[in-house]
């Protein structure tokens, strides 16, 4: 197996490692039937970073982060995450790759038949190999505190709230200490109040396990709090980049749309 | 209309092919270690147990139904005697086993199918995929598995709830004591009756799992998917059970009924 811890990250000097590119895309293009959906994408992730991707419904965000845990595999282009190339992996190397990288989706995607404690306990019986219950009992109340959220440990996904479930999902791929995460759009369907506090969460959790993030969103405000860098969308290429503050001034009208929203 | 008609050829080619991948798959995956025998026991408790009171009544309605039936043409010929080991045959090498496997695909196979067609709707799949667990091992292997162990205990069970069934419809008209009776049933069958029964149930269940995993693990992302799975879960497991009883009873004829 190529995707070793030792080769994934090999340890380097402090200042090194916190430029280090986590993943790179290049000329990445993925297409269905006769919609190609990606065109051109190119970018790059560095260590402890927080790059949202802004843009409307269908522009291609969730793909992209799609292609990154192999779930999708580009027609065209180079995708590599810790070095190595997504598209090359086999099961085993996917295997290895996916237990570094969270992946917090929409709806949560919570296990329904699962209690809140089934479903965190999950990743640590069946991927990390625990059986130590001493040890996955702490590390499912020190993560479920973590996010909040230590009353609902036994109550299944059906009794708790949208936002309660994003913090579980949340939870639940935290609890395996990622290196990267992914977030396809954490804050859809919550009211303001409860999307702030999800932002928050993610720029929290970002500060305490020292994860790198891609933070797919078309809510301003989720992008202001969590983003580090931000990339606009639009019909499957990247069409903007920037700080919050640097895309605020861009003459861009795409990129106008989405902040004349929030004035 | 050609061209519909090839497009449609080409999709079930496809399907087909998904289906032997998907086969393939699951058969690496019994092997591949770390075998989820909680979740293994589980499938077994909610298909097996969850399902032997529906199989239960029905079997004992067709065992009464079919010597109240039977009766007036048996009695006719003068065989009245004969209507437990008629019913002990039918029920045993066909009916029971039969009614049994339609009855765990329109309860089983649907349920397979609507679980883990939600299950890939509400994106839960794909979770554990990308968490780096093997959703193949804990959903499906565990599910067919637990379908081609329980179908046939359910089918052992339902055959003899059916003769009781039978030995309440007698007890009607007649008179004939419960040993006696069984005595009948047992004296009049074969190890040829029942071992091919068992193992035709053992693919019935076999078939009614992976039909349910299939299209479950395979349906489209939409709430409207997940009916679909559903529905052709049991369709096709149905049709399939019928397929399985016919190339079954031609291999038993030519093993034992020559």
């Amino acid at each position: 197996m190529k995707a070793t811890n030792e080769n994934i990250s090999p340890k380097k000097p402090a200042s090194t490692q916190k430029d280090e590119v986590v993943i790179h895309a290049k000329g990445i293009k993925v297409g269905f039937v006769d919609n190609e959906v990606l065109k051109n994408i190119t970018f790059d992730l560095k260590r402890g970073e927080n790059m949202v991707v802004l843009g409307k419904s269908g522009s291609g965000k969730s793909v992209t982060i799609q292609c990154i845990v192999g779930l999708l595999k580009p027609d065209a282009g180079d995708l590599t995450v810790f070095g190595e190339n997504v598209a090359e992996m086999n099961d085993d190397e996917l295997k290895q790759l996916r237990m570094k990288i969270g992946f917090l989706f929409q709806s949560g995607a919570l296990y329904d038949s699962m209690t809140v404690r089934e479903n965190l306990e999950f990743p640590l019986t069946r991927v990390l190999k625990l059986n130590d219950q001493q040890e996955i009992d702490k590390r499912v109340e020190e993560v479920l505190d973590g996010v909040g959220l230590l009353d609902a440990i036994d109550k299944l996904p059906s009794d708790l709230s949208g936002g309660m479930r994003k913090r579980v999902g949340l939870a639940r791929t935290l609890i395996v200490k990622p290196e990267i995460m992914l977030y396809d759009e954490p804050t859809t369907g919550l009211d303001p109040i409860t999307s702030r506090e999800i932002s928050e969460l993610i720029l929290n959790m970002q500060k305490k396990y020292k994860t790198s993030s891609i933070i797919i969103t078309h809510d301003m405000e989720c992008a202001r709090i969590t983003a580090d860098r931000i990339v606009v969308m639009d019909d499957g290429e990247y069409i903007a980049e920037g700080s919050y503050k640097e895309l605020q001034k861009s003459d861009n009208k795409i990129v106008k749309s989405f902040f004349s929203e929030t004035i | 209309m050609a061209e519909q008609a090839i497009t449609g050829w080409r999709k079930w080619a496809e399907d087909i092919g998904e289906q032997c991948v998907f086969f393939a798959r699951f058969f690496r995956n019994i092997f591949a270690g770390g075998f989820e025998w909680s979740e293994f026991v589980r499938q077994c408790y909610e298909i097996g147990y969850r399902s032997m009171m529906l199989v239960g009544i029905t079997s004992f309605i067709m065992g009464l139904v079919l010597i109240v039936q039977l009766r007036p043409s048996i009695v006719a010929l003068g065989a009245e005697s004969m209507l437990p080991k008629t019913l002990a045959v039918s029920f045993i090498r066909e009916i029971g086993p039969v009614i049994t496997a339609i009855i765990c695909a329109g309860k089983i196979a649907s349920s397979i199918g609507a679980e883990l067609g939600s299950m890939k709707v509400n994106e839960q799949i794909d979770a554990m995929e990308v968490s780096g667990a093997n959703p193949l091992q804990y959903l499906v292997v565990t599910r067919i598995l637990a379908t081609s162990l329980m179908v046939p205990l359910l089918a052992v069970i339902g055959d003899v709830i059916g003769l009781f069934g039978g030995f309440l419809a007698l007890n009607i008209t007649d008179s004939i004591s419960l040993p006696l009776y069984f005595h009948k049933c047992i004296a009049s069958l074969d190890f040829s009756d029942f071992l091919p029964a068992v193992v035709k149930t053992i693919f019935f269940g076999f078939a009614i799992g992976f039909v349910g995993c299939y299209k479950g693990y395979h349906s489209n992302k939409g709430t409207e998917s997940v009916g679909i799975a559903a529905n052709s879960a049991v369709v096709t497991a149905s049709l399939w059970i019928f397929v399985i009883d016919a190339i079954a009873v031609q291999i038993t004829s030519l093993l034992f009924y020559k």
